[in-house]
């Protein structure tokens, strides 16, 4: 868990999370495209990412492809959200998204 | 050969044997899958189905089944009619020692453009895999009402 934590503490990884959420099963060649981090900064990052396996790596051919792994942060949540939070939270958020939603 | 759409990984302190168990034993899967049934005999060209409160929820036929290494089958909705009417995916489970951990792959491909069961796969996943985690290293899991993970029409 402390692994998830600390690739988590990094906006470029974000970046990078947010990109394959966006977009999931990217190259690395596709990952770098528009973004204003080396490709070596790029592979650091995917390293951490992959070891806290927040990111999971799959050949496909020639091509290895990067996925959004979401399973260890839906751990987090279940670690310390009790379940009968949950609807509450789930409505909160869904509130938090409609009103955002109206400011845009 | 399209990519796969989804790939989820999770590393669990088990055997491979167990992990097997707890994806084709219904004893196990009511425990961490939203109280749902798994049915097959798990060999290659059987039907297979989930099953849940009574109502079959999702059909498919096993396409591998390589005890305890991979497992693979065809998924396709059948509660919601728009779902039911997209063509079959296919879900592929891979397990590997890893030490002294077990490694599970799971993949989904197959998604038509636009598909409506793409949405509810991605949240499904995550609470799937997470909760056959903590059950198979607690023996307990965290039940999670599927309406609380905003699945449409699943709930």
């Amino acid at each position: 868990m402390d692994e998830v934590f600390r690739a988590l503490a990094d906006g470029s990884r974000r970046s990078l999370l947010d990109r394959l959420h966006a977009r999931n099963g990217q190259t690395l060649n596709e990952l770098c495209e528009g973004l204003d981090m080396t490709r070596q900064a790029v592979t650091k990052h995917l390293a951490i990412l992959e070891q806290a396996s927040l990111v999971t790596t799959f050949k496909h051919g020639r091509e290895k492809l990067h996925y959004l792994n979401p399973v260890p942060i839906h751990q987090i949540g279940e670690r310390w959200i009790k379940k009968f939070e949950r609807g509450k939270l789930a409505a909160l958020s869904d509130l938090k998204r409609q009103l955002e939603k109206r400011d845009e | 050969m399209s990519k796969p759409e989804f790939v989820y990984v999770t590393y669990i302190e088990t055997t491979p044997e167990k992990l097997w168990e707890a994806l084709t034993n219904s004893d196990f899967t009511r425990r961490y899958w939203f109280n749902t049934d798994v049915r097959s005999d798990w060999k290659v060209g059987s039907p297979f189905a989930l099953v849940m409160g009574g109502k079959t929820t999702d059909t498919g036929e096993i396409l591998e089944a390589d005890r305890p290494r991979r497992l693979s089958y065809t998924f396709r909705h059948e509660l919601i009619e728009a779902m039911s009417k997209e063509p079959a995916t296919k879900v592929v489970f891979t397990i590997e020692p890893y030490g002294n951990l077990v490694k599970l792959t799971v993949t989904h491909e197959g998604f038509v453009e636009g598909s409506k069961l793409f949405d509810g796969i991605s949240k499904g996943w995550p609470a799937i895999l997470s909760g056959l985690k903590s059950l198979l290293e607690t023996g307990e899991v965290l039940t999670i009402p599927p309406a609380a993970l905003g699945i449409e029409g699943f709930a």
